[in-house]
């Protein structure tokens, strides 16, 4: 039985009022003639035409997702090597320390993290002479270390929910370890991979505070760009750029969604015809 | 006997503090099917993992077909595992999940492909040959498990509760299935269960485990009517068990038991001195009611106190003047009708039984 | 089955190269941020010195802590700002996660795709979405400053509501950015309540309010806590949203870090301030978290 309370309806409802007016807001603003953010006056699309002629934004997108793409595959590699390891190996030395290293950066505030890794840069760049400057290399490794352990947590926990009977299972087939590895475990912990992979990525894509301690002259990311240009006020332009990256955020998101939904149903008629064999 | 399959020699596994398995040795021969029958945390698992490889003792040995397994891996012994959960593989089809065991042997494709095919028939799953694990039944999935298991034909075959997941006339369906399949194919069975009909109807020998120990072995009739303890004879069926002295030892030996404010007869057994304290265990189904006073030993008189009547047959539970409850099982041979029954609430009854149904237990 | 992993060398690998990467850019940087904090200003380049003259262990930094009021301020404006935006997020994340589990299933997922949606799109343009609004020209001030002259007397009249670059507005956009942290570990916990509990507890006379109390409630608390640490861990450390939209004379303790560390270039200094945020605030939970994650590792593996 479902309990239909009023109240809890009322406060769905004002929620995602709350969540949407802003970002709706937004939108029809980045429509806005007028060069004062806040004041309509009339329809335009300039913004938008000058936010294409501006080469800045193209090169500054071009730059997050190099460093998007590089760090989200590494920290996919190290998470997942991490996230099996702490499943699999009940002992080993020095466990407590690392189940400790691969939690801390969660919860880490990222002033820290960036002011940490900054000192540590510069001080790497003094006494051992690499990275050399700051910039796309030192940016690419603060990011592979505080993703990777967004995705040990999601492969761990896949590895922890697994049967751990069908490794087993290869393994009495005759499989070696690193067969079992690579035809059976690797196969079955796939989705939540690609997903550690996913929150890797955007995770990178979206990194304004650790980026900005991190980077060095001339290495200016997507949201450090936007940064740098929100930190003086609010400007139609901005709005036409937020405007195109919530939209393709919302259609991506929207495209997994209705993935999902389809991979839902296929699951349910393969149940239904599993129950049918059963006749 | 020739050379066993199996020999297990002296085994004890710890895990930490705790002893799973206590100084097990026994022998499984070739083409036997072996029940490990015990409650959960006998040990009976662990045995079985220290056969497939996944566990090794802590002391003793395990030797099959006799090659000591101690540094030999999972992956190298001639033992395949049917696991209690199945263990299939999810992203494979059943046809790749049969044929995965035989990457690691050196067949062509064409053979390989016909051996799988040839499982598959033996499991009746042909048709089912390109699903996936979720996308069939239960019984199915068993019968992949069995299939998979067989394909690389080991010597020995370990069944983790085989029959556990399925439902209740499945089970005996494929019970009988099991056994016709390993009588075709000759592979050892090493079954571990701990449902006492699954084990007695399947096995050819029985080991009754607990604690890590293993209490008794032998064939399901002679575990069953001749068990040598009071937890075995408990754990196979249900017993009625009173404390009593040995009065007398001749053909049958008297004994005095005063919970039955009487003596009575029992088999013989050796190695009994008179005057010893023992236990005399009677099953509910050697046990015959009466309506009126019978002469000779072993009479019993009481008053029905209980009855539940289970369609083929009905227990019993006949209250003595001592106010101890024996339980009675006994065939419903004639048609339902209540006035037909064998005994009604509060009737005064007699029980008989032979002296050489009673069991006479010094454990 | 653990040894037949165990023996092999390639075991050492699966888990030597996560660990030592995190030791040399995670661990190491840390340590060096430690150190740091017992460390001396100097005017050399990196400005700091360490041993040789200067004191092993300066603890100038930390005596600063307590005697600049600066710096107890912004611990306390931290402090205040995390705590009132995670019970705030609780009082609206609370009723929307028990809302999503009585939806029916199809329209379930899809809200659930609006919760997520937001957290998927940049945080920096959520804070900016709110800039916007949060202005005096902009029609959401001139709606809520309409709105408030018609309540009260004509002399309190204003012409518009000071929102930006205050303590309000910064409580307000975290509570619009992290609100999605605290619904989807609600939503997961009461997901799994069975809901025969609530059905026994009504068929034993309770209200439906005396079920929330009684049943809901107590069996939510694990993800209550989970929603506030995930809520106040980053908020206490926020250092974008009061940059953007917060009151500078007084700044909450990331924007000090930040502020000590670039444009002041007292390294020492901005250490001791990230240790202390550590040790006050965030260390505290990192326990809690350690514990209860190996309590649940433990769960599972059993």
């Amino acid at each position: 039985m479902k309990r239909r309370s009023p109240f809890l309806f009322t406060m769905l409802g004002f929620g995602f009022a709350f969540f949407y007016i802003p970002i709706l807001s937004m939108i029809v603003y980045s429509f806005n003639a007028s060069r004062l953010a806040t004041v309509w006056g009339g329809f335009s699309t300039k913004w938008y035409g000058s936010l294409m002629s501006n080469g800045q934004v193209g090169k500054a997108l071009w730059l997050s997702l190099e460093i998007a793409v590089i760090s989200s595959t590494c920290a996919t590699i190290f998470g997942t090597m991490a996230g099996i390891a702490l499943a699999r190996f009940t002992k080993f030395r020095g466990r407590t320390l690392f189940s400790g290293l691969v939690t801390a950066p969660l919860i880490m505030p990222e002033v820290i993290t960036g002011i940490s890794s900054l000192i540590f840069f510069i001080l790497m760049a003094q006494y051992v002479g690499w990275p050399a400057a700051r910039g796309f290399t030192t940016v690419t490794l603060a990011h592979i270390t505080f993703s990777m352990v967004f995705v040990t947590t999601i492969v761990q926990s896949r590895m922890l929910s697994a049967d751990r009977a069908i490794e087993e299972a290869a393994m009495d087939l005759g499989s070696r370890p690193w067969q079992v590895m690579k035809d059976i475990t690797l196969p079955v912990i796939s989705p939540a991979i690609l997903s550690g992979w996913l929150l890797a990525f955007t995770i990178s894509m979206d990194d304004v505070v650790i980026t900005n301690f991190t980077t060095g002259p001339g290495t200016t990311t997507l949201p450090i760009l936007i940064w740098s240009k929100v930190k003086l006020g609010v400007t139609p332009d901005i709005n036409a750029l937020a405007t195109l990256i919530v939209l393709a955020v919302g259609v991506c998101v929207l495209a997994a969604g209705v993935a999902m939904n389809r991979a839902e149903i296929k699951r349910e008629r393969d149940r239904r015809m599993a129950y049918r064999a059963n006749e | 006997m020739t050379e066993p399959l199996v020999r297990i020699e002296g085994v004890s596994k710890s895990f930490g503090t705790f002893q799973a398995v206590k100084n097990v040795s026994l022998e499984v021969a070739k083409g036997e099917i072996f029940s490990l029958l015990g409650g959960s945390g006998c040990g009976k698992t662990t045995l079985l993992r220290m056969l497939a490889g996944f566990e090794a003792p802590t002391v003793g040995k395990i030797f099959i077909d006799g090659v000591d397994m101690s540094a030999v891996p999972p992956w190298e012994r001639p033992v395949h595992m049917m696991f209690q959960s199945y263990a299939l593989f999810p992203h494979m089809s059943v046809e790749k999940n049969v044929g995965y065991g035989l990457k690691h042997e050196k067949m062509s494709a064409a053979e390989r492909q016909d051996r799988v095919r040839q499982m598959l028939d033996l499991v009746q799953l042909t048709p089912f040959a390109t699903r996936k694990p979720h996308q069939i039944s239960g019984g199915q999935r068993q019968r992949v498990a069995l299939a998979r298991a067989l394909a690389r034909q080991p010597k020995l075959l370990l069944l983790d509760e085989p029959l556990a997941a399925l439902d209740k006339k499945l089970r005996e369906h494929t019970q009988f299935e099991l056994m016709s399949i390993q009588e075709r194919t000759g592979v050892t069975f090493i079954v571990v269960t701990h449902d006492q009909e699954e084990a007695m109807t399947l096995s050819d020998r029985i080991a009754v485990m607990d604690q890590g120990v293993v209490r008794q072995i032998g064939k399901p009739g002679a575990v069953y009517e001749f068990p040598n303890s009071r937890f075995v004879a408990n754990f196979l069926g249900s017993i009625n068990a009173w404390e009593a002295k040995v009065v007398s030892i001749g053909e049958v030996i008297t004994v005095d038991v005063p919970a039955l404010g009487q003596q009575v007869q029992a088999r013989f057994i050796q190695g009994l001195a008179v005057g010893q304290t023992v236990t005399l265990a009677l099953r509910p189904e050697k046990i015959t009611i009466h309506r009126s006073p019978v002469e000779g030993v072993n009479v019993i008189a009481g008053e029905v106190k209980d009855l539940a009547y289970f369609g083929k047959d009905s227990l019993y539970r006949i209250a003595l003047p001592s106010g101890q409850l024996v339980s009675v099982h006994a065939v419903n041979a004639n048609r339902g009708a209540e006035e037909d029954r064998l005994a009604d609430w509060y009737d005064k009854v007699w029980l008989t039984y032979p002296p050489a149904s009673a069991i006479l237990l010094v454990e | 089955m653990g040894r037949w992993f165990h023996r092999r060398g390639w075991s050492d690998i699966i888990i030597g190269a996560p660990y030592v990467w995190l030791l040399v850019f995670f661990l190491i940087p840390f340590l060096i941020v430690v150190a740091m904090s017992f460390a001396t200003r100097t005017s050399t380049a990196p400005p700091f010195g360490y041993g040789g003259e200067n004191p092993l262990f300066n603890l100038a930094g930390y005596a600063r802590l307590f005697t600049d009021a600066l710096y107890i301020r912004a611990f306390v404006t931290s402090l205040i700002n995390a705590a009132v935006a995670m019970v705030l997020c609780l009082a609206v994340g609370y009723p929307m996660a028990l809302g999503l589990t009585r939806v029916e299933k199809g329209w379930r997922n899809i809200l659930l795709m609006l919760v997520i949606l937001p957290f998927w799109t940049s945080f920096l343009l959520r804070v900016y979405a709110w800039m916007g609004l949060m202005g005096a020209n902009s029609w959401f001030n001139r709606l809520i400053s309409g709105a408030w002259n018609w309540l009260v007397p004509q002399a309190w009249a204003v012409t518009s509501v000071p929102l930006m670059h205050t303590n309000f507005a910064v409580v307000l956009v975290m509570v619009y950015t992290y609100l999605p942290f605290m619904i989807l570990p609600l939503y997961a916990n009461l997901e799994r309540l069975d809901p025969t509990l609530d059905e026994a507890a009504m068929d034993l006379g309770s209200r439906p309010f005396a079920v929330f109390r009684d049943v809901t409630l107590p069996q939510s608390i694990p993800g209550i806590i989970a929603g506030g640490m995930l809520v106040f861990i980053p908020a206490a450390g926020e250092l974008v949203i009061p940059t953007l939209v917060g009151d500078s004379s007084s700044p909450m303790i990331g924007r000090v870090i930040s502020d000590e560390f670039a444009s002041a270039r007292d390294w020492p200094m901005a250490s001791s301030v990230a240790v202390a945020l550590l040790i006050l605030m965030v260390g505290p939970m990192m326990v809690y978290s350690h514990f209860e994650a190996r309590a649940q590792t433990k769960e599972k593996s059993e």
